[in-house]
């Protein structure tokens, strides 16, 4: 009964987003607000029956029988239901009403809530159409088995069961902001209230985004047995563009409510994320790459995606290039200013996404003129790797760090250079100091010191800016500025202790593999690894073989236990390591094969992994900077009509004069 | 005027940068790709005819997998069903690399044939195969209807 139940209530979403679609784009009023809300929560229960199905193990329902096992933990029984391409899509379908429904409950009355929930009303439509019609969930089995196949083994894990919640939480998230962008077209008002009322949608999302990413780097750091946290994989990159160009967003949103300027860039943007967003699902679900992390895919459903794609995306840019010209700019300013510098950041933001873009699709689009015979075979077969990536974004990510302290410290409309650059010297200092440190420690490389020189830059700049508008009350007033430029200034040293360990952690990490016998001993970065013994354990639905390893370092021992497990369902294996962290970085432990000259020998990979905690810590503070940007925002009441020249209330000249 | 300006400096800023980024993804495409080759299209160049980091995909041949060097390394040959490649890999492949079954490896060769692998790809799945090592599998089996090897990739 319940799949059919989940089915039903899958059936009413979709009558009730046609209907907030219809109602919300036409006559709008209160009645578009009560069908998001019930939209979307005949999703969230579809979803709810069918994560049902797959804690009581129906092996009558299809996916379940397909993607459960008796054997399986509770966690990832529920962890299961999105598992999979169906289950996902879902999921999809249930973030999507999920925003209808919240823009129905936080928004305040007006035509541009009407719209934006009747073009949130059409997306869903979409995407609960595709799911019924295409890949429904609830699907029967008339002869259901007596167990289910199993879930792949190494979605068997906490970080990559949250990983999609988190991650659709964000792309999806991408859809309201769209629809807001959509709506605010459509009414001919996009200016500083409509920018006001976006920004916290769009924060929300990115953030969102931003911790999905991040999940899934973890897992693959640890799951896929390499140590390896970012492959420049097209699946990556297709989280890595949306959330690049919605970092440019959440920037230009602050020109846009602040000033009233970069109004149709800042449209453009919206609209260009969740395009972006749907090229990312259909770049990952339709089959039409290579890649360490493609799951469920299927070329039809890709045509379908393909397709709606180019709906959302054509209509959207049709309105936008037909009601652009009416958008007015926004007041002059100085081409040194914030203004500029955050202009300047959305120039290399987007330009970043477009390098991106490059690298992830020219291969697929070379296979396809090889395969339609355009090309030849050979020159249609290539893949673009991090070197690519390395040479092409390295330069943009130093400019934009160069620019992120003076950004945060220059005022609007006109800012003088000089004694901005003047008073960040102890930043360039501690920059240069950094990296000479970073390159006698880890080698004189290029990366290193360039990567080490503008991360510590960041850090100390943004650091030196939080002082200077603590003003002179010192430290005695930490708790009085406002949130909005704490949220900013943990983003910002986030983006720095990021890049400052990403570049540490890849020019200088260093692993060997060692054929260990009983007793034997390897050493590794300052450690000491002896190989005691090897030992089967059972458990809940594998096996698994265990070694014990006596580990020391600095005096102290203790037993550290990699294993490699094997799962009889799936008939694959998977590899647990062993990470020991120490302040200076990881170490890395995995237990590999059986040596075939030799038995008794078993190949252990030993790798130290330095500063990979600053590497997901700092995406962390990314994360946390933008939820504490999107709280500020909740908490500030309804503006009175601000002066369009903000007074220096929340960013004092420089140098540090005495503000109020 | 003011209004000009603004845009005329922004118009040109854009430019500089994205000429700049046009510049730098020319060369990062002509430097850093790796093309991809099945054994066959090695068999019939020569692998020491191959300057630059290539991919080569196929079946690991069954017996082939090897350590060397006291177990540092590990040695494969990866097949197309007609010609084979010699790989060395140092260090632990990832969890998929049986033999038999579909692998990707990522290198250059050295002067005596033997393609040094910085990265061996496996699916996360037993029965799906890489897009590469299907690719060269039918590539080799092209005309040969009785190969066993190609068959379609699943999911």
């Amino acid at each position: 009964m319940i799949a059919e139940l989940g089915h039903l209530l899958a059936f009413l979403a979709l009558a009730a987003a046609v209907g907030q679609s219809v109602l919300g784009l036409t006559t709008g009023g209160d009645a578009v607000r009560r069908l998001a809300f019930a939209c979307g929560m005949f999703a969230t229960l579809a979803m709810v029956t069918l994560i049902i199905s797959f804690v009581r193990l129906d092996f009558s329902v299809a996916l379940v029988a397909e993607n459960s096992h008796t054997l399986k933990p509770l966690i990832y029984r529920i962890a299961g239901a999105w598992g999979n391409h169906e289950g996902s899509m879902l999921l999809w379908c249930m973030v999507m009403a999920g925003y209808g429904a919240a823009g129905a409950v936080f928004m305040r009355e007006g035509a541009l809530r009407d719209r934006a929930l009747g073009v949130q009303g059409l997306l869903t439509t979409g995407s609960f159409a595709y799911l019924l019609f295409a890949s429904s969930p609830f699907t029967r089995l008339t002869d259901p088995p007596f167990d289910g196949g199993g879930m792949n083994p190494l979605l068997q894990d906490p970080a990559v069961a949250l990983h999609p919640p988190a991650l659709y939480l964000g792309y999806v998230g991408m859809s309201f902001v769209f629809s807001l962008a959509a709506a605010g077209l459509i009414n001919g008002q996009i200016d500083r209230d409509w920018a006001r009322r976006v920004r916290p949608w769009a924060l929300f999302a990115w953030s969102s985004l931003t911790v999905g990413i991040a999940l899934g780097s973890i897992w693959a750091y640890y799951e896929l047995g390499w140590g390896g946290w970012w492959f420049w994989d097209p699946v990556e990159n297709a989280s890595f563009m949306p959330w690049l160009v919605s970092a440019a967003l959440i920037h230009s949103l602050i020109v846009t409510e602040k000033r009233g300027g970069m109004a149709s860039w800042t449209v453009f943007l919206s609209v260009l994320t969740f395009i972006l967003a749907l090229l990312g699902t259909f770049l990952v679900r339709s089959g039409v790459m290579t890649s360490v992390h493609a799951f469920a895919t299927d070329p039809t459903r890709g045509l379908v995606l393909l397709f709606g794609l180019s709906i959302a995306g054509g209509a959207a840019l049709a309105l936008f290039a037909w009601r652009a010209p009416t958008l007015k700019a926004g007041p002059e300013f100085d081409p040194v200013s914030r203004e500029g510098a955050l202009i300047l950041n959305n120039l290399f933001l987007a330009v970043a996404a477009a390098l991106v873009l490059v690298g992830t699709v020219t291969p697929m689009i070379l296979q396809w003129l090889g395969e339609s015979g355009v090309i030849s075979r050979e020159a249609a077969s290539l893949s673009i790797g991090e070197p690519y990536f390395q040479l092409t974004l390295a330069p943009m990510v130093a400019v934009l760090l160069l620019f992120m302290p003076l950004a945060q410290a220059a005022p609007w409309r006109k800012a003088d250079l000089n004694p901005l650059l003047k008073w960040l010297i102890p930043a360039a200092i501690a920059a240069v100091a950094g990296a000479m440190v970073a390159m006698a420690l880890g080698g004189w490389g290029v990366w290193l010191g360039f990567g080490v020189l503008v991360g510590v830059w960041v850090v100390v700049g943004v650091g030196q800016d939080i002082f200077r508008r603590l003003g002179p009350g010192g430290l005695g007033r930490v708790f009085r500025l406002p949130l909005t430029v704490w949220g900013m200034a943990i983003a910002h040293i986030g983006v720095g202790i990021f890049v400052i360990g990403a570049t540490v952690e890849t020019a200088t990490r260093s692993e060997r593999t060692f054929p260990l016998r009983t007793g034997e001993i390897a050493e590794m970065a300052g450690w000491t690894f002896q190989f005691q013994n090897l030992e089967q354990v059972e458990g809940p639905n594998y096996s698994a073989l265990r070694a014990n390893i006596l580990a020391s370092h600095d005096g102290r021992t203790e037993i550290i236990q990699p294993e490699t497990r094997t799962f009889q369902v799936a008939r694959t294996s998977t590899t647990e390591v062993a990470i020991r962290k120490t302040i200076g970085g990881d170490v890395y432990v995995a237990l590999g094969d059986q040596l075939r000259e030799d038995p008794s020998a078993w190949r252990v990979r030993i790798a130290y992994h330095p500063l990979i905690d600053w590497v997901f810590g700092g995406a962390g503070l990314i994360a946390v900077g933008g939820f504490m940007s999107l709280v500020a925002r909740l908490r500030r009441k309804a503006p009175a009509e601000k002066p369009a020249d903000e007074p220096a209330a929340d960013a004092p000249p420089v140098p540090a004069s005495a503000p109020a | 005027m003011r209004k000009r300006s603004q845009r005329l400096w922004l118009i040109g800023a854009a430019a500089v940068l994205l000429t700049g980024a046009g510049a730098l993804a020319v060369v990062g495409l002509q430097g850093a790709v790796a093309f991809f080759q099945s054994p066959s299209d090695i068999a019939e160049k020569g692998a020491t005819s191959f300057k630059q980091s290539l991919r080569v995909g196929g079946l690991i041949e069954v017996g082939s997998q090897k350590h060397e060097d006291g177990g540092k390394l590990l040695t494969f040959t990866i097949t197309d069903g007609k010609h084979t490649v010699p790989v060395v890999f140092e260090g632990i492949p990832p969890d998929m690399v049986v033999e038999g079954k579909g692998v990707v490896a990522e290198g250059r060769f050295n002067e005596k044939g033997v393609l040094v692998a910085d990265r061996v790809l496996a699916k996360h799945d037993e029965n799906y195969m890489p897009k590469e090592a299907y690719e060269a599998l039918k590539r080799a089996s092209d005309g040969d209807e009785q190969s066993t090897y190609a068959k379609e990739p699943t999911t």
